[in-house]
């Protein structure tokens, strides 16, 4: 039955070519432009880690005092200060936990000048933490953390650029004037958004290498990331190791609720010692925030591309409006034929069904119009944003996935058969003896 | 008028009886004067923002990064040589070191206090590290008072407190703090205690982060600190004699290896590169908004048409019966045109206040300024003028109806 209708549709479709053609125009440009602006929503507010983002904490204390006296839970800052990082390590209040801070360093090349490089230091921990996926070689273990070995691991852009071709494991860079082996390689990796980053915008320059926190401490490279005023920011090692600016992120996983609480409580009661040791003259304020709270807290999705969102669905309700218009316009102008069908016996249900299958039909062409125009739309766009590269963050954001090409098509089809179901239905209420006899 | 109510009364016994249809073009139009007013004023909004200038002589001013590499000893005299170096090249008229530039991208922000331990600060504001040439390098005008002179600059390195006793700031951000006029020679706190008095008032300097992601309240609030920023890593700011600016970026590189190799020059890059990247979400948004406008123009046209071509199919034989009664091809074609005259104009209304009512919504989102009436009328009118233009051809096809049709089978 269904591909008599199919069949019958088609006919119909290519019987008046003009109409079929605007309403096909309609639901692909409807498409088209709201995947457009959605696709970019969704790439910046889907989950970037979905397994793990209730089990993955970041702490935040109030070291300044300043959402303490503003009631503020919002302004906390977002690192911590070195000793305050130093007593949660101590502590260890989950499975896993990592230390870390943006640095930058500038790399000698085999041939040519030294150019500078952003990284991380960070604790083994962050590669399972975080599921790192490794392109050759491993992570450093617990060992290399005591040890603050020599050890550096190579995103796979940095490790392209000075090794083409070759395997870089095994091999020794050097980076700020000192030798690290090259113990391994990552796969191209962008989670988007870069949630771990202190500084989690969507368009955030990634790492080309990850080096032990311990390590980095221990060669007294600084952050070149601090969260204070220039006048308050220490001038020698001692002074940031001592004071109260924040640089140092704090992550650790809690895979059970109970640590949670644990860790919760812990933190209220080292605010309050804190406070009674006299460090600090008010009692912070304290947070313990999961992968989705932190994200919520950075306010990662821009206003701007809210609103686009918002016009871009308005837009697509103007266009199904105006395939309703012209599916109505279609279906009741076959009175005729439909009357005969009913006239030999089709129930007003096969009619309904007849009409929808034709909206379905229009709903996959105009489908398929509006993936090609979204994936024009997105060239557009990335073009607009001066994105070139397609590794880089803003370059994934702005690319058409499996999944939404699925969802684009199923979004397509279901709209247009919604905005069908009226039209249909008044074109099975057709009198058939009206029609006729008016022959 | 009763003529004219004779002829509306008809039309709108014939939409009676087709409810659905009118409905739908009513709403199209509705929506799409919503939207694209909306569309239109944020794009306003983002033009405006683009075309405020930063204060600087932006023609002329190029960006050389630098960082060295190997030296341990105290900047100082390094960038002392520098800045002699690029001050003695042809072309160059003058050069200084800062920590940060109008629309640069990077910058320090902090609040001033007019009392010494104030809870909250007065304004915000962005600190701009200065020496006596900045002046002349900027191209900003001076309004009241003077400049720093050279002996008044102080040499600044990270964590240590500011000692400059003077300061100098934007005439929008004296009116903020001062309204009665008075800044210049009063006495103001930064983030330290230490007083800083006012010695100087310049017309206009942004901050270095602009856009519509950022305080827009607080882009036009600068100050400027007799303070030398002696770090490793350093930006000069150079300003070209007017026509130089290209063979003096092209000569920068030389000039500075020529003091010393043991370097890495990051970035030489002209101003507009800067005001590009600042800006560059306001311009692709105005883009993506204004193209998404037309498209929504077109689909709502192209429905009007389709609709109404089916509606002209679908009553030919009344049509023709009117002809054969004595109507002109002018009558059926102006019956047409007033019956999509009100329904579109009925839409418009809506449309208005649908428009008007996302307006606010937007205005709280976005923090926008609410949109004028002005552009509601314009767009009421343009949408107007549309739907009158998609209807001509489809009323000039049933005013060329035959009278003979009205007995004549399809």
């Amino acid at each position: 039955m269904f591909a008599y209708y199919l069949e019958l549709a088609v006919r119909s479709l290519r019987r008046n070519i003009v109409l079929t053609a605007l309403m096909i125009a309609a639901v692909g440009v409807g498409i088209g432009a709201s995947m457009t602006m959605l696709t970019t929503l969704v790439a910046l507010s889907t989950n970037p880690i979905p397994d793990k983002s209730s089990q993955l904490f970041v702490p935040q204390i109030d070291g300044s005092g300043y959402a303490t006296l503003h009631h503020d839970l919002r302004s906390l800052p977002r690192t911590l200060a070195y000793r305050d990082a130093m007593a949660f390590v101590k502590v260890h209040p989950g499975t896993r936990q990592a230390a870390m801070y943006r640095l930058a360093l500038n790399v000698k090349p085999p041939e040519g000048d030294r150019f500078p490089a952003g990284g991380r230091a960070t604790d083994s921990d962050f590669f399972a933490m975080f599921e790192v996926p490794f392109h050759a070689g491993a992570p450093w273990g617990h060992n290399e953390d005591v040890h603050r070995d020599n050890v550096v691991v190579l995103s796979d852009r940095l490790s392209g650029r000075l090794f083409p071709g070759a395997d870089a494991v095994g091999k020794t860079i050097n980076l700020g004037k000192r030798d690290y082996r090259i113990i391994g390689v990552l796969h191209p990796w962008i989670p988007t958004p870069r949630f771990y980053d202190a500084n989690a915008g969507a368009y955030s320059q990634d790492e080309d290498f990850f080096v032990p926190f311990s390590t980095a401490i221990e060669r007294q490279i600084e952050s070149n990331d601090y969260e204070c005023n220039e006048t308050e920011r220490p001038g020698d090692w001692a002074g940031i190791l001592s004071s109260e600016c924040p640089w140092v992120q704090f992550w650790a996983e809690l895979p059970e609720a109970g640590q949670v609480r644990g860790f919760r409580s812990f933190m209220q009661n080292y605010a309050a010692e804190q406070q009674r040791q006299g460090r600090f003259r008010w009692l912070p304020m304290v947070a313990l925030r999961d992968v989705s709270e932190w994200l919520a807290n950075l306010r990662v999705v821009p206003n701007d591309v809210r609103v686009n969102s918002m016009i871009a669905i308005g837009f697509l309700i103007v266009c199904l409006i105006n395939a309703v218009g012209l599916m109505l316009a279609k279906f009741t102008s076959r009175a005729v034929e439909l009357s005969v069908r009913r006239a030999l016996g089709a129930s007003r249900a096969n009619l309904f069904l007849q009409c929808v299958t034709e909206a379905l039909l229009v709903g996959l062409l105009g489908g398929v119009l509006g993936l090609g125009l979204t994936t024009a739309g997105l060239f557009a766009l990335r073009g607009l944003q001066g994105v070139t590269s397609q590794d880089s963050v803003a370059g994934k954001l702005v690319s058409l996935n499996g999944e939404m090409v699925l969802i684009t098509l199923a979004v397509a089809i279901v709209a247009t058969i919604c905005s069908g179901l009226y039209p249909a239905w008044r074109a099975s209420r057709v009198q058939p003896g009206w029609q006729l006899k008016a022959q | 008028m009763a003529a004219a109510f004779m002829e509306v009364l008809p039309i709108l016994k014939a939409l009676r009886r087709n409810k659905v249809g009118a409905m739908l073009i009513g709403l199209q139009i509705a929506l799409t004067l919503a939207i694209v007013c909306n569309c239109l004023s944020i794009i306003q909004q983002y033009r405006d923002q683009m075309g405020s200038p930063s204060g600087l002589d932006e023609a002329n001013i190029f960006t050389v990064s630098n960082t060295w590499v190997g030296h341990a000893d105290d900047p100082k005299v390094r960038i002392a040589a520098d800045l002699a170096a690029l001050r003695s090249m042809p072309g160059v008229a003058d050069a200084e070191e800062s920590n940060g530039l109008p629309l640069g991208g990077s910058g320090w922000g902090t609040g001033i206090n007019l009392k010494p331990d104030q809870q909250h600060p007065s304004a915000s504001t962005t600190e701009y590290f200065v020496d006596e040439h900045a002046l002349a390098v900027y191209g900003i005008k001076l309004t009241a008072g003077r400049w720093f002179s050279a002996d008044e600059i102080r040499d600044f390195h990270l964590g240590e407190d500011l000692s400059a006793t003077s300061i100098v700031m934007t005439r929008r951000l004296a009116r903020a703090l001062f309204p009665s006029g008075d800044a210049l020679g009063q006495v103001i706190y930064l983030s330290a205690p230490t007083p800083l008095r006012v010695v100087g008032i310049v017309e206009r300097a942004q901050s270095p982060w602009a856009g519509i992601s950022h305080d827009a309240s607080a882009v036009e609030n600068s100050v400027f600190l007799p303070e030398r920023y002696l770090n490793n890593y350093v930006t000069y700011v150079v300003r070209a004699h007017p026509g130089a600016l290209a063979t003096a970026m092209g000569a920068v590189r030389d000039r500075l290896y020529a003091v010393t190799r043991q370097r890495i020059i990051l970035s030489v890059s002209p101003f507009r590169e800067m005001r590009q990247r600042t800006y560059q979400t306001e311009q692709s948004l105005s883009v993506l908004l204004g193209v998404l406008c037309a498209l929504l123009l077109i689909v709502t046209a192209c429905g009007i048409v389709g609709l109404v071509l089916y509606w002209v199919s679908q009553r030919r034989r009344q049509i023709g019966m009117r002809r054969a009664l004595g109507a002109r091809r002018m009558d059926i074609l102006r019956y047409f045109q007033l019956e999509n005259l009100l329904i579109a104009g009925t839409g418009a209304v809506l449309g208005i206040a649908v428009g008007l009512a996302g307006n606010t919504w937007l205005a709280a989102t976005l923090v926008l300024t609410r949109m004028s009436a002005g552009y509601i009328c314009v767009g009421a009118l343009i949408v107007l003028a549309l739907s009158q233009a998609a209807v001509l051809w489809p009323a000039l096809r049933a005013a060329a109806i035959p009278p003979a049709a009205a007995i004549r089978d399809l």
